[in-house]
C-alpha cells in the first residue's frame, strides 16, 4: 500500500460557491478539454454518437432538489471533482503507488505509467471522484491542472486550474488552503464554508460554500412606509401630484 | 512504497500559436483563443481582453473543438436524387451547385422577384443578407426574430429605443436589486453569468420569476413561480402599487418621457388619442415657468406632469393622468390578479415594496456632471438601483408586446433606466423608433427593392399592402394581422408557401435554419408541406434551396444544398450595422478568420452569396463593367461602404487610426486580428449614462457614426403608432383593416401597455387543457447543434418532461413512467421526471433535445431520438378552429412573435412505448455516421 507524505504547509485546492453556482457545465467541459489533451491519456469517450455515450470527465455537475421544511423547493448545483483530501484513502489503498499527494502542495495525481487500473482507489474514495478511462485501462482524476498552475508558458493570470479560468459565474475559487491570510481561506472563513462528508475522516482540501437563505419574506409592514397610499384613482392622485410636482426642486410657482 | 514522486513536468507547452476569433456555438458572441498545435485545433478558452466574456467561456464555447470537429460536417454540395424527405442526394461540385441556383433565380429576379422567399434562420449576418434580398428585389427576407424574441425587441424600441441583451443590460456594478424575468439563457449567456457572480459577491439582491426553477433561478434569493403568461398583469399590479403610494420618479418622468406629453382627449375628434403638436410637429408640453404650451425639447423647458390644457372645445390630458386612470383601477390590485398569476397579493405587494425601497431609500448618487437635450447642467448622476432583464419567457406569448411594453414602463416609472445601477443601453443603442428605417417592400422586376426590408411601422401608411389591401409579404409581416412586425414572421413562410396565400412562390432559399424540425411548430404538418404535390406531380413549393454546415433536419427537404463552414473556417463580422457586440461602457464589434482552413469541399455562405449576387448582377455585388465586386466575404466586410465613412467594421479604419468613422482599410482585417479579433472603444465617462438625453452621448454617438445627427429623445410611455392602427380599427382614417381584425386590433393595439390573456386560452376548453407547457433551452445546448457535439451530449442527451409535484401525484407517475401529453392539435408520449420546483400547473422540457432519426450524424438508436422528444409536435401555427370560417395565426396580434409558450396540455399516465412518439422514419443520412470512439488529443 502507498503511503501520504506528512501534511504540506501548502493545501492548493477549490472553494467552491453552491450560492452562485448556475449548473451551467462550463467547468465540466472546460476541464474535458484541457485535460483530453493535456496530463496523460486522453479522455475518451465511448459510444460518442452512438445509443448511450459516455466518457471519462474528471468533474461533473450535479443538480439536487431540496425541500425545505417550510416554502418552496430549491433547486442546488452540486460541481465535484477530487477533492485533494489530507486523508487520502484513494492514496494508501494503491497497491502500486501510482496513486500519490505531492509532499510540496498536497496536490492528489497518478501516475499514469504505474496505474495498472485495479479500480480499487475509485472504490476507496467515498466521493466518486475517480474515473477509469475506458479506452486506455488507466485511473483518470482532478490533476488540479498541476500542468497549468505552475506553467511557465502561460501568462501569470492563467496559472489557475482550466475550471476555475473558465467559470462565468466566478462560483469557484482556487487558491492555499492551508494560508489563513489567503484569499480563499478568508471566503472560506466568511461564508462558512464546509467539508464534504467529515465523517469520512478524509480531510478534504477542497471547500464548498453554502447557498444563502432564500424566500425570505420580509418582515416589516409592507404597507409602510413604501407602499402607504397616497391616492385611490386616478382624481386623488392628480392630486396628490399637483401638491408633489410643488415640492420638486423648481416646482414652487 | 516508498514516498518517492514520480518526476513530473508542471511546464508543458502549450500550444504552438494562439489565434483569437469569435465564439459561435450559441448567439452570444464571446471572444474565444484557439489554441493550435501542428496546425490543429487543441484547445478553446475566453479571451480575457474582449469585451463580452472577459476570459471566461461557457461548456458550448468549450466545446466548441467537438462542434468543429464533428462528423455531422457537410462535405460537399448537394443535390437531391431521391424524394424530397428521403435524404437521398448525390454530391456536385461547387461550379454545377451554383449554376443550377443561378438557373432558378435568375429568371425569378427579371419576372417576379417577390417569388423568391429568403429567410435565414440564426443568421449573425442580417446587415450582408438582408443586403443581398434588397439588390434581388424580393420582399421576402427576414430572420428568426419572429419565432425568437421581437417582442422584447419592438416592445423595447417603441418603449424607449432598445431592449435588453444586444441593446442593454443590468448596470452590474451598481445595481442593487436585480428582477430576472424569464430568458432562454444562451441569450446574453455569459455576462448575464458574469453579472449574477458580481451581484452575489457584493451581496446585492436577485429575484427570479419565472415558471420554473433552474439554473439562474436556482441561486436567485427569491423565487416567484409565476404562471406562464401572466406576468403582464403581475408588472401591472406593481405599477398599481407603485403608482398609488407614489414610490415613482416623477422628476425623471417629467423630464424623460412621454409621461408630460398632451394628449386629445376628444372622442369625437379625429386626433382622439394622439398628442397635441405644434406646427412644427412637436408633441406639446406644459411649461412648469411658464404654464404655457411648449414643445417637448424646448430649450429650458420644464415639462409639467400635471396641468392640462383646453384648446378650441377639447381637452387635452398628459399621458400620466390617462395613466392614472388605468393603473389605478381595482382591476390591477394585488387581490385582483393573484389568483390569475399564482401569486399571493402579499407577495406581490412585498415585491413591489421591495422596488420602491431599493429605488428610492438606496438611491446612489456618481459625481458626474453631464448636460441634457434642454440644456439643462446637472451637477451628479442620480442612480435608482434595480434592475431587470427579460427576454423570451415573457416574450413568446401572444401578449407578449404588451407584457414586454409594461416592463419596460415598470422600470422607467422607477426612473431606473439609463442611470447608474439601473438598466443601461449598449451603443450603438438608444436609439428610438423614429431613427430606425421603416419597412420596405415595393417590387420593381429585375431591379433592386425600394429600401431595408425590416424597419419600425408608425402607423397605417407603413404597412405593406398592395392595392387591394393584401399583404405584399409571403409571411403577412407588416400586414393588419400584425402591423408592427418588425422582425418577420420566418415561422409563417412555409405554411403561408404550401397555401398559396398571399400568393404562390418559386423558390424558398433558407441558411441556418431547422425549419422542418425544432424551429418550426406542426413538425409533421410542415413535412407534408415541403413533401407536397399537385396535380401535375409538382411540388407545391417548386424548389427549395438550404445552406446549412451540418447534416440537419432541414438537409433532407432541400433540392440544392450548399455547404456551409464552421465557425473557425470562416470570416464573420460582428457588426455594428448587425446585432451589435457592445457593453455599456464601450462599443465595440469583431470578425471571425479562418483558423484553420476547411478539409472539405464547402464554402462560407456570405461568399456564396458573394458570388451568386455576382452571377444575377445584382446591385451592389458587381462592378459597373459586370464583374463580380465582392471576391469573398472578407472583401465584402473591408470595402463595402453603407454610408459615407461607414462600413460593417467601425474599427482600424482609414490608415488604421480611424474608429466609427473612416475610409475604407485594406489592412482592416489584419488589424483585428492583431487586436484579438475584435474592437473597442470606451464611451466617454460623462456620457456613460442618460444617454437619449445627454448631450455628451449625443455628440460622441454622431462622432462615431451611430447616427448622423444628434437626436436626443424622451421614452415613450404611450406609444402613438399603436394608437393610430387603433384608431384605424375605429374607422378613423383612409387605410382602414378588414373587418374580421377591427375588434381585435382595438383591444392588442393600445398605447399604454394592458394584460389580456393568451389567446389561446380563448379557443381552447381549459377544462380539458388545463396545463401550461413550456420549454427551456439548456445552458449547456444551442437549438439542435448540441447533440452533434459528443461532449455536450453527454451532459443532456434526452429530455425528460418535468412534472410537477401536485401532477405528479395525481397521475400516480412513479420514476421511470411515460405519458401521454396532448393539445388541441396532437399529442405525443414521452418520459416523466419529477420536479417540486416548479409552479404547479406546469410541465417543462430542455428544448430541442429530440432528434430525427438518421441526422447529425448519429446512430440511429441515439437516446435524442429514441427517448428525447419535441413540443412542437404540440403547437400548431395557426390556433384552433374559433367557427367563423378564418384560421388565426398563432402569434402576437402585435409583432406576430411565435407564441410557443401559450400552449396548453393535458397529461395522462401511458403504457412505455418503445420509444418516444411520433416516431418517424429515418432519413437517409448525407454524411453517413460518427465513430464509435473519441480519444481526442492533437498534440504529441
Amino acid at each position: 500500500m502507498t503511503q501520504l507524505p506528512p501534511p504540506s504547509a501548502k493545501k492548493l485546492g477549490l472553494v467552491i460557491d453552491l450560492d452562485t453556482c448556475v449548473g451551467c457545465h462550463a467547468c465540466v467541459v472546460s476541464c474535458k478539454g484541457w485535460n483530453t489533451e493535456n496530463y496523460g491519456a486522453p479522455l475518451s469517450d465511448q459510444q460518442a454518437y452512438g445509443a448511450d455515450p459516455s466518457g471519462t470527465f474528471l468533474n461533473r455537475v450535479h443538480s439536487y432538489e431540496v425541500q425545505p421544511d417550510q416554502g418552496e423547493a430549491q433547486l442546488i448545483h452540486f460541481p465535484k471533482s477530487c477533492l485533494h483530501c489530507e486523508d487520502a484513502p484513494c492514496v494508501t489503498v494503491c497497491p502500486t503507488g501510482a496513486s500519490y499527494k505531492r509532499a510540496e502542495d498536497g496536490i492528489v495525481l497518478v501516475n499514469e505509467s504505474d496505474c495498472i487500473g485495479c479500480g480499487l482507489c475509485a472504490w476507496a474514495c467515498p466521493y466518486g471522484a475517480r474515473e477509469l478511462d475506458a479506452k486506455e485501462g488507466v485511473m483518470k482524476k482532478c490533476t488540479l491542472c498541476v500542468d497549468r498552475i505552475y506553467n511557465e508558458n502561460l501568462p501569470e493570470e492563467d496559472r489557475q486550474p482550466a475550471c476555475v479560468r473558465t467559470c462565468p459565474a466566478g462560483a469557484r475559487h482556487f487558491g492555499d488552503l492551508g494560508d489563513e491570510e489567503s484569499d480563499v481561506s478568508k471566503l472560506v472563513a466568511e461564508r462558512g464554508g464546509f467539508d464534504l462528508m467529515p465523517e469520512q475522516g478524509t480531510k478534504p482540501v477542497n471547500k464548498y460554500l453554502p447557498p444563502r437563505p432564500k424566500d425570505e419574506m420580509p418582515e416589516f409592514d409592507v404597507l409602510a412606509p413604501y407602499l402607504e397610499p397616497v391616492a385611490s384613482d386616478g382624481k386623488g392622485f392628480v392630486g396628490w401630484l399637483d401638491k408633489a410636482l410643488s415640492s420638486l426642486p423648481g416646482g414652487a410657482k | 512504497m516508498s514516498l518517492d514522486q514520480p518526476p513530473l513536468d508542471t511546464s508543458p507547452k502549450v500550444s504552438d500559436e494562439v489565434r483569437k476569433t469569435t465564439c459561435y456555438m450559441c448567439a452570444c458572441r464571446c471572444g474565444i483563443n484557439v489554441h493550435m498545435k501542428d496546425g490543429k485545433v487543441a484547445y478553446i478558452e475566453g479571451n480575457k481582453d474582449h469585451p463580452v466574456n472577459q476570459g471566461v467561456l461557457c461548456a458550448k464555447g468549450s466545446a466548441g473543438i467537438m462542434q468543429h470537429n464533428a462528423p455531422s460536417r457537410l462535405r460537399a454540395p448537394l443535390k437531391r436524387v431521391g424524394a424530397r424527405g428521403s435524404g437521398e442526394f448525390e454530391e456536385i461540385s461547387w461550379e454545377e451547385a451554383l449554376t443550377m441556383a443561378t438557373d432558378l433565380l435568375r429568371p425569378i429576379r427579371e419576372k417576379h422577384p417577390e417569388k423568391l422567399a429568403f429567410f435565414t434562420g440564426r443568421d449573425q449576418s442580417q446587415s450582408f443578407t438582408g443586403f443581398w434580398a434588397q439588390g434581388f428585389g424580393t420582399p421576402n427576407f427576414a430572420a428568426h426574430g419572429g419565432f425568437c424574441s421581437v417582442n422584447m425587441a419592438a416592445a423595447g424600441i417603441y418603449t424607449m429605443g432598445g431592449a435588453f441583451w444586444e441593446f442593454g443590460q443590468p448596470d452590474w456594478d451598481h445595481t442593487k436589486l436585480f428582477m430576472l424575468f424569464g430568458v432562454a439563457e444562451d441569450h446574453d449567456s455569459n455576462p448575464i453569468k458574469m453579472g449574477i457572480g458580481k451581484i452575489k459577491a457584493r451581496g446585492a439582491r436577485m429575484i427570479g420569476v419565472n415558471p420554473i426553477r433552474t439554473g439562474y433561478n436556482a441561486v436567485a434569493d427569491d423565487w416567484v413561480g409565476i404562471t406562464p403568461g401572466t406576468d403582464g398583469l403581475f408588472i401591472l399590479a406593481m405599477v398599481h402599487c407603485l403608482m398609488r403610494a407614489g414610490k415613482i420618479d416623477l422628476d425623471y418622468l417629467a423630464r424623460f418621457t412621454n409621461a408630460s406629453v398632451l394628449v386629445n382627449e376628444d372622442p369625437k375628434s379625429e386626433q382622439f388619442g394622439l398628442f397635441l403638436r405644434d406646427a412644427e410637429g412637436q408633441p406639446q408640453v406644459i411649461d412648469r415657468n411658464t404654464g404655457k404650451l411648449a414643445p417637448w425639447n424646448g430649450k429650458g423647458v420644464e415639462p409639467d406632469l400635471a396641468a392640462t390644457h383646453r384648446a378650441k372645445g377639447v381637452t387635452h390630458r398628459p399621458v400620466f393622468h390617462q395613466m392614472a386612470d388605468r393603473y389605478l383601477s381595482d382591476a390591477y390590485a394585488p387581490e385582483a390578479v393573484a389568483e390569475r398569476c399564482g401569486i399571493s397579493a402579499e407577495r406581490i405587494r412585498a415585491l413591489a415594496a421591495d422596488l420602491a425601497r431599493v429605488a428610492f431609500d438606496e438611491a446612489i448618487e456618481l459625481d458626474r456632471p453631464w448636460t441634457d437635450f434642454r440644456g439643462k447642467k446637472h451637477d451628479k448622476m442620480v442612480g435608482r438601483p434595480v434592475s431587470f432583464h427579460a427576454m423570451r419567457g415573457i416574450s413568446a406569448h401572444s401578449n407578449g408586446f404588451q407584457t414586454c411594453r409594461a416592463l419596460h414602463v415598470l422600470q422607467i416609472l422607477l426612473g431606473s433606466v439609463e442611470v447608474p445601477g439601473g438598466m443601461r443601453f449598449k451603443p450603438p443603442y438608444p436609439k428610438p423608433a423614429t431613427a430606425h428605417p421603416k419597412p420596405h417592400g415595393k417590387v420593381t422586376p429585375g431591379a433592386a427593392l425600394d429600401g431595408p426590408h425590416l424597419g419600425y411601422t408608425h402607423g397605417p401608411e407603413d404597412l405593406l399592402l398592395d392595392t387591394e389591401g393584401n399583404p405584399t409579404r409571403i409571411d403577412k409581416a407588416y400586414s393588419w394581422e400584425n402591423p408592427m412586425s418588425a422582425h418577420g414572421l420566418m415561422h409563417m413562410v412555409i405554411s403561408n408557401a404550401h397555401a398559396g396565400v398571399p400568393y404562390k412562390i418559386d423558390t424558398l432559399f433558407m441558411y441556418m435554419a431547422n425549419m422542418s424540425w425544432n424551429s418550426s411548430m406542426n413538425v409533421g404538418g410542415v413535412h407534408k408541406m415541403l413533401t407536397d404535390k399537385d396535380e401535375n406531380g409538382d411540388y407545391v413549393i417548386p424548389n427549395i434551396i438550404y445552406s446549412d454546415a451540418y447534416s440537419s433536419e432541414m438537409v433532407a427537404y432541400a433540392d440544392l444544398i450548399l455547404p456551409d463552414t464552421t465557425y473557425l473556417e470562416r470570416h464573420d463580422c460582428i457588426s455594428l450595422l448587425d446585432r451589435p457586440i457592445c457593453e455599456a461602457d464601450g462599443v465595440a464589434d469583431a470578425i471571425r478568420w479562418p483558423v484553420v482552413e476547411p478539409d472539405r469541399d464547402v464554402r462560407g455562405f456570405q461568399s456564396v452569396l458573394c458570388d451568386l449576387g455576382a452571377r444575377l448582377g445584382m446591385p451592389g455585388f458587381v462592378n459597373e463593367d459586370g464583374s463580380q465586386k465582392y471576391q469573398d466575404y472578407a472583401d465584402y466586410i473591408t470595402n463595402h461602404i453603407r454610408r459615407p465613412g461607414v462600413g460593417p467594421l467601425a474599427g482600424f479604419r482609414g490608415n488604421g487610426d480611424d474608429h466609427g468613422r473612416g475610409e475604407v482599410n485594406p489592412n482592416q482585417l489584419d488589424r483585428y486580428i492583431e487586436n484579438g479579433g475584435f474592437w473597442l472603444e470606451h464611451v466617454p465617462e460623462n456620457a456613460a449614462y442618460y444617454k437619449p438625453f445627454s448631450m455628451e452621448y449625443q455628440d460622441w454617438a454622431v462622432k462615431m457614426g451611430f447616427y448622423d445627427v444628434v437626436q436626443p429623445y424622451i421614452f415613450q410611455l404611450y406609444v402613438e403608432p399603436l394608437r393610430k392602427f387603433q384608431a384605424a380599427a375605429e374607422g378613423i382614417g383612409e387605410r382602414q383593416p378588414p373587418e374580421h381584425l377591427r375588434e381585435r386590433l382595438k383591444l392588442t393595439m393600445d398605447p399604454l401597455p394592458i394584460w389580456y390573456g393568451p389567446l389561446e386560452d380563448d379557443q381552447v376548453d381549459l377544462d380539458e387543457y388545463p396545463v401550461h407547457a413550456l420549454t427551456q433551452r439548456p445552458m449547456a445546448m444551442y437549438h439542435s447543434w448540441g447533440t452533434q457535439n459528443a461532449w455536450l451530449r453527454q451532459i443532456h442527451g434526452h429530455n425528460p418532461l418535468y412534472v410537477p409535484t401536485k401532477i405528479w401525484e395525481e397521475n400516480g407517475f412513479k420514476d421511470g413512467d411515460w405519458a401521454k401529453v396532448s393539445s388541441t392539435h396532437g399529442s405525443i408520449v414521452v418520459p416523466v421526471a419529477h420536479q417540486a420546483s416548479l409552479n404547479a400547473n406546469t410541465v417543462w422540457t430542455w428544448n430541442a433535445i429530440g432528434k430525427r432519426k438518421g441526422t447529425w450524424a448519429l446512430d440511429e438508436g441515439a437516446t435524442e431520438a429514441t427517448k428525447g422528444f419535441l413540443l412542437n409536435h404540440l403547437i400548431h401555427e395557426l390556433l384552433p378552429p374559433k367557427g367563423d370560417g378564418l384560421r388565426w395565426a398563432n402569434s402576437d396580434p402585435v409583432t406576430g412573435q411565435a407564441a410557443w409558450f401559450d400552449l396548453r396540455v393535458k397529461i395522462e399516465k401511458s403504457a412505455i412505448p418503445n420509444e418516444a412518439q411520433p416516431a418517424m422514419p429515418a432519413i437517409k443520412s448525407p454524411v453517413g455516421k460518427g465513430p464509435s470512439e473519441l480519444d481526442w488529443k492533437v498534440g504529441k
